[in-house]
């Protein structure tokens, strides 16, 4: 094994590839769990969205085309969720399971024929100045204009829910949806676009999987992202500059563990491979030790259904 | 104005009559769905479900399939099903039956080629214990730390995985392979296979337990008092906690329970039909079995019926794939469907539908 060929700057850089879809899927899970929505379905919006986007990116030859289509999937997927839970008053568990199987399933009838053929995918942002920069700015500021997005999104996300009425009402319907209710919220309306947001989030974070970070398409080519991005979601405690850190922290181990094989690591390449998972298990058992405060950060009605008698 | 009243006890018709209707909705929009890829949808529901019982040509090869493949369905669902009644979400059935098949097979070989009767019920017990083993990890991490049972137990899946592709090209390959990975053939070793009963039916040791199984647990739902503490727990977890119902004994019992059915499940499945320890022996059922359970109304009866017909499903996919073209991942889209409509004529189950302007409270 010959650790000197990491190369620490390109390490930086891949991280930041590598953290965008989780961070994508988990900050747009995020705002549905603060409105008091559990959706279990983002590996199965974020597939979905990394076949539609590979998909449209083929036959259109432009990558942008195939976010928005991505997302616009997975808003559309998210909403079928939405409507079962919200308005058929379905178990949010297991229609979020279901939501995923059906994801699974849809996005590898659809991607068959697109197996093994490669996509255009999103050109380097050449940042005037600061990508000129000697070390930082081939490690920041040399990466596609989505990596940026979703660092936007965290910061919209973070002073919409802090600073704006919209974020307040949301927040109180994911506290308590009867007294939003009492109060002539729209608790349905808020959830369902909180839920499509989500969705479009997913979809993105999916698309960035298969145009930028692979970019290929395979049969289940998520491998549990969307789920560690669940995860992500209870260690940061819903709160979206905690997303980030999560997002990036589990970049970066799935990066150093790619690095590690790629350095000749002879054995046991396979446990390097279920090193995430296990880390993600560590680390939800590290947050849910501390019983008192994470059972308090939870958004009050998180999972439950409602349904206004009055 | 259409609203929705809830009723004050589930309704007893819907809660048969909605499975039924999704297996309708399914039809009409897989249907749809084999139209738009090309398919008559008339002959592809025809070969999904009707061919594997009745084809003159195919229906002797894929009679005996149904057991076949409804045998570990039912097997884990039932265990899930204990569970999802107690609102403990162990979603990593796949894990747990890899991790028996591990288990069980390990034990298996490391007697190789001893011969014995008590091989095999020795390897059973092992795939029962690694199931259970893995399954006690969410299940010891929630009661110690509360850590949430779904995602600790989904991540296992893939670590199962990680390991399967591991033992199955190292510790359990087969050294007569000529290095191919993949262990020896338990199928073919007389002190571990896993024959059928009665020939020409697919009924296997694996199929047998999953009857019985069916039997237990309708006892322990109806008959039992640990059962009725499920129940309790998860119509109402205060009211059980206030009862003695220890919260931490439930979920070690229903993870517990679940594991060892699921490990068992993929002990038989590779002593019999599988045959032996290799990298793609994971084949979903654990997932599929979610879908089992819910079809089957979370009830013992209903999950073998449910087991049965996501069986029909496989074969008439697989028959589909070859007769018609259709792509197997259709299949998986199918069952997702089902699962999904399902869900949403639940509704009827539990809820009441007023037309017309309701008066004002």
């Amino acid at each position: 094994m010959d650790l000197s060929n990491i190369n620490p700057i390109l390490l930086v850089a891949s991280i930041m590839i590598s953290a965008t879809p989780i961070l994508l899927a988990a900050i747009g899970e995020m705002v549905v769990e603060k409105s008091g929505v559990l959706n279990l379905g983002v590996e199965g919006m974020m597939i979905t969205g990394a076949v539609i986007g590979f998909i449209v990116a083929i036959n259109t030859g432009a990558p942008l085309l195939g976010f928005a289509m991505a997302a616009l999937a997975g808003a559309l997927l998210s909403l079928a969720f939405g409507v079962l839970t919200q308005v058929f008053l379905s178990n949010q568990v297991a229609t979020g399971l279901g939501l995923t199987l059906l994801g699974l399933g849809l996005s590898s009838l659809l991607g068959k024929p697109y197996e093994g053929m490669k996509a255009e995918t999103l050109p380097k942002l050449d940042i005037p100045l600061l990508g000129d920069l000697p070390v930082v700015g081939r490690m920041l500021f040399s990466h596609d204009i989505m990596v940026y997005l979703s660092l936007c999104i965290v910061v919209a996300v973070w002073a919409f829910l802090k600073y704006t009425r919209a974020g307040l009402i949301l927040r109180a319907v994911g506290e308590s949806h009867d007294s939003a209710h009492a109060l002539g919220y729209k608790v349905i309306r808020v959830r369902l676009l909180a839920i499509m947001f989500g969705g479009a989030c997913a979809g993105l974070g999916g698309a960035y999987l298969s145009l930028v970070r692979v970019p290929q398409w395979t049969e289940g080519m998520t491998a549990g992202a969307g789920w560690i991005a669940l995860a992500i979601v209870v260690f940061a405690s819903w709160r979206a500059g905690r997303v980030l850190i999560g997002a990036y922290l589990f970049g970066g181990i799935s990066v150093l563990q790619l690095n590690l094989q790629a350095a000749g690591l002879t054995w046991g390449v396979q446990y390097l491979s279920m090193s995430p998972y296990l880390i993600t298990i560590l680390v939800l058992v590290f947050i849910s030790s501390n019983r008192s405060r994470s059972s308090h950060d939870a958004p009050a009605n998180l999972g439950q259904t409602f349904h206004a008698t009055r | 104005m259409i609203r929705l009243e809830k009723r004050p006890q589930p309704s007893k018709a819907w809660t048969v009559a909605t499975p039924i209707l999704a297996v309708i909705l399914t039809m009409l929009f897989g249907g749809i769905m084999f139209g738009l890829i090309g398919t008559s949808p008339f002959e592809a529901i025809r070969t999904i479900f009707w061919d594997p019982l009745f084809h003159p040509q195919f229906a002797a090869f894929s009679r005996p399939q149904l057991l076949v493949k409804a045998g570990p369905l039912i097997l884990i669902a039932i265990g899930l099903s204990i569970g999802f009644r107690a609102g403990i979400w162990n979603i990593g059935a796949e894990g747990q039956y890899i991790m028996g098949a591990i288990c069980g097979a390990a034990a298996g070989l490391a007697l190789y080629p001893m011969e014995s009767v008590l091989i095999l019920p020795l390897m059973i017990v092992a795939g029962a214990l690694g199931g259970w083993g893995w399954a006690m990890i969410p299940a010891l991490l929630k009661v110690r730390f509360g850590t949430n049972e779904i995602l600790v137990s989904l991540m296992l899946v893939y670590v199962a995985e990680n390991l399967l592709a591991s033992v199955s090209s190292g510790l359990l390959r087969n050294p007569e392979g000529m290095g191919f990975p993949g262990s020896r053939n338990l199928s073919q070793w007389s002190s571990s296979q896993n024959l059928e009963l009665i020939p020409g039916t697919g009924m296997h040791l694996g199929v047998l337990t999953a009857f019985i199984a069916v039997i237990l647990a309708y006892v322990l739902l109806t008959r039992h008092i640990q059962g009725y503490n499920i129940r309790l727990t998860g119509e109402a977890a205060r009211a059980a906690k206030f009862a003695g119902v220890s919260p931490a004994r439930t979920i070690l019992f229903c993870l517990g329970l679940a594991g060892a059915l699921a490990g068992m499940a993929g002990l038989f499945e590779v002593t019999g039909p599988a045959g032996q320890v290799s990298i793609d022996f994971g084949s979903g059922y654990g997932f599929t079995a979610i879908i089992v359970a819910f079809l089957g109304r979370l009830h013992p009866v209903g999950i073998l019926l449910a087991g049965l017909l996501m069986a029909l499903t496989y074969i008439g996919g697989e028959l589909a794939q070859l007769m018609l073209g259709v792509p197997g991942a259709s299949i998986q889209l199918f069952q997702g469907m089902l699962l999904f409509f399902l869900l949403g004529v639940d509704v009827l189950t539990n809820y009441r539908v007023r037309i017309g302007k309701g008066e004002l409270a």
